[in-house]
């Protein structure tokens, strides 16, 4: 029995889900369920598989073996359509610094074909605290207001599925209160969100369930109420290789 | 978002960019005016007719002025990873694919409006009168190269060494291209008759099409990793 044992719909479902770069095992074998709404944390040390799983949750990335379903359809059936419920932030920011942020998010607005796509650039912005620099050109934009607008680009089309990887990287605490309950207002909202961090309290304050993987490997599966950063840390660092999922 | 569109709005985000930029423009601008310079001191064209070797000489310019366009378009891909932000979106890969072609033949056609009057003045030669040839000859040829280096630059892009790979894999392939191009200026330079390279125009358009129709239908398993 694994942390994620509930009734709503399984957004994510992977069974023996892995991902391999020749003859390099980055992820998996894996299995893990989860549901609508959930709020998952995913902790790992350098190199453990966390941004390569994101990726093949967005569908950057074809599993090498297992088998994937996102909103209950294989990621191979129709990719497009899934990939407008998915928001995804990565370590880049996806943005173009010679355009100012109101025309990144307007470009990423228009390739999701959303509705009056100018209103909803101008709300992004001004959730994500940064119309007074609207007009400004993202290269002129600190590392800390970069993030914010990508987040912003990640939230953007109100995905159902938002896959987070070290959002907190860049900000300062303000900024990072604002992220969290950002994140609080989609997990309200009922969005399902897993995000990948290294701040093991920041995780484990935003997030429901704690994923923990270890050389590809999923070695805890808990709610994350039920840990703490230290024993957390503890685990971590004495999770063996082989190690199996413990609830 | 229909496809069009979405052509359209990858195209007109490669044009925003370079307009604020300017990067790419005086690059290739530069590099194609200092290679007419260099012929013009290489040869004498007051000797050698300009018919014999001037369509050589321009699509030397235009060719290697396109190969800096296309790789500078995937470098602004590269960068900030922002190809994945493209192929998250939930478009058509292949409407990707065709804007990018749209805004390389855009930049490279600039350069040729700015480089074949320049050459005319240069070279002191005329296209006999034949401007609507000279520009179909032109766009055909143009678009030929963007659409199969813009192929190859996708493909090379997540590889690492994407820009030494982009010029092996696609000169080769474009040769059939910048064959035809030299073939139907050389002859528009004379003053031929369009009998005489019209199978050189047909095999401009064939190109196009073939590798315009086989990249859109296989731009979806170029991007996958």
């Amino acid at each position: 029995m694994t942390a994620g044992g509930g009734t709503a719909a399984p957004v994510i479902e992977a069974t023996g889900l892995a991902k391999s770069y020749g003859p390099v095992a980055a992820v998996g074998p894996l299995d893990v369920t989860i549901r609508s709404g959930e709020s998952v944390a995913l902790f790992g040390p350098n190199g453990a598989g966390k941004s390569t799983l994101l990726r093949v949750l967005a569908t950057l990335q074809n599993p090498t073996s297992g088998r994937l379903l996102l909103f209950g359809a294989a990621t191979s059936s129709d990719a497009a359509s899934l990939r407008r419920r998915i928001g995804f932030l990565s370590h880049q920011t996806f943005l173009y610094e010679h355009l100012t942020g109101l025309e990144n998010l307007l470009f990423y607005a228009r390739l999701y074909g959303l509705p009056d796509p100018a209103r909803v650039a101008r709300e992004s912005i001004r959730a994500a605290r940064l119309e007074h620099r609207r007009d400004d050109r993202v290269g002129g934009y600190s590392r800390g207001m970069q993030q914010r607008l990508a987040i912003a680009r990640a939230l953007l089309h109100r995905p159902d599925l938002l896959l987070l990887d070290e959002p907190f990287t860049g900000l300062d605490h303000a900024a990072c209160a604002s992220l969290e309950a950002t994140l609080e207002e989609a997990r309200g909202a009922g969005r399902t969100c897993i995000l990948a961090t290294h701040d093991l309290a920041l995780g484990l304050s935003a997030a429901g369930r704690a994923l923990v993987l270890v050389d590809g490997r999923l070695v805890l599966d808990r709610a994350a109420g039920r840990l703490d950063p230290v024993s957390l840390q503890r685990l971590m660092s004495a999770a063996p290789v082989s190690a199996r999922v413990t609830s | 978002m229909t496809y069009w569109r979405a052509v359209l709005l990858v195209a007109a985000r490669d044009v925003r960019v370079e307009w604020r930029s300017r990067e790419q423009a005086v690059t290739l601008l530069f590099f194609a005016l200092l290679v007419l310079v260099v012929f013009n001191f290489a040869f004498d064209f007051t000797v050698i007719d300009f018919a014999t070797l001037g369509a050589g000489v321009l699509w030397v310019a235009f060719i290697f002025s396109g190969v800096l366009a296309i790789s500078r378009s995937f470098q602004l891909e590269r960068e900030q990873d922002r190809i994945q932000g493209i192929l998250l979106a939930p478009i058509d890969r292949s409407a990707f694919y065709l804007g990018k072609v749209a805004a390389t033949v855009l930049f490279m056609a600039v350069v040729e409006a700015i480089v074949v009057p320049v050459s005319v003045v240069m070279f002191n030669f005329r296209f006999s009168g034949r401007i609507v040839l000279v520009v179909v000859a032109l766009i055909l040829n143009t678009v030929g190269f963007a659409a199969v280096g813009t192929l190859f630059a996708a493909m090379t892009t997540r590889t690492r060494r994407g820009e030494l790979l982009l010029p092996l894999l696609l000169f080769p392939a474009a040769v059939p291209v910048a064959l035809a191009a030299v073939k139907t200026t050389t002859h528009l330079v004379a003053g031929r008759p369009f009998e005489r390279y019209a199978p050189w125009v047909a095999l401009s358009a064939g190109y196009d099409l073939v590798f315009l129709a086989a990249s859109v239908l296989l731009f979806d398993y170029v991007l996958e990793d």
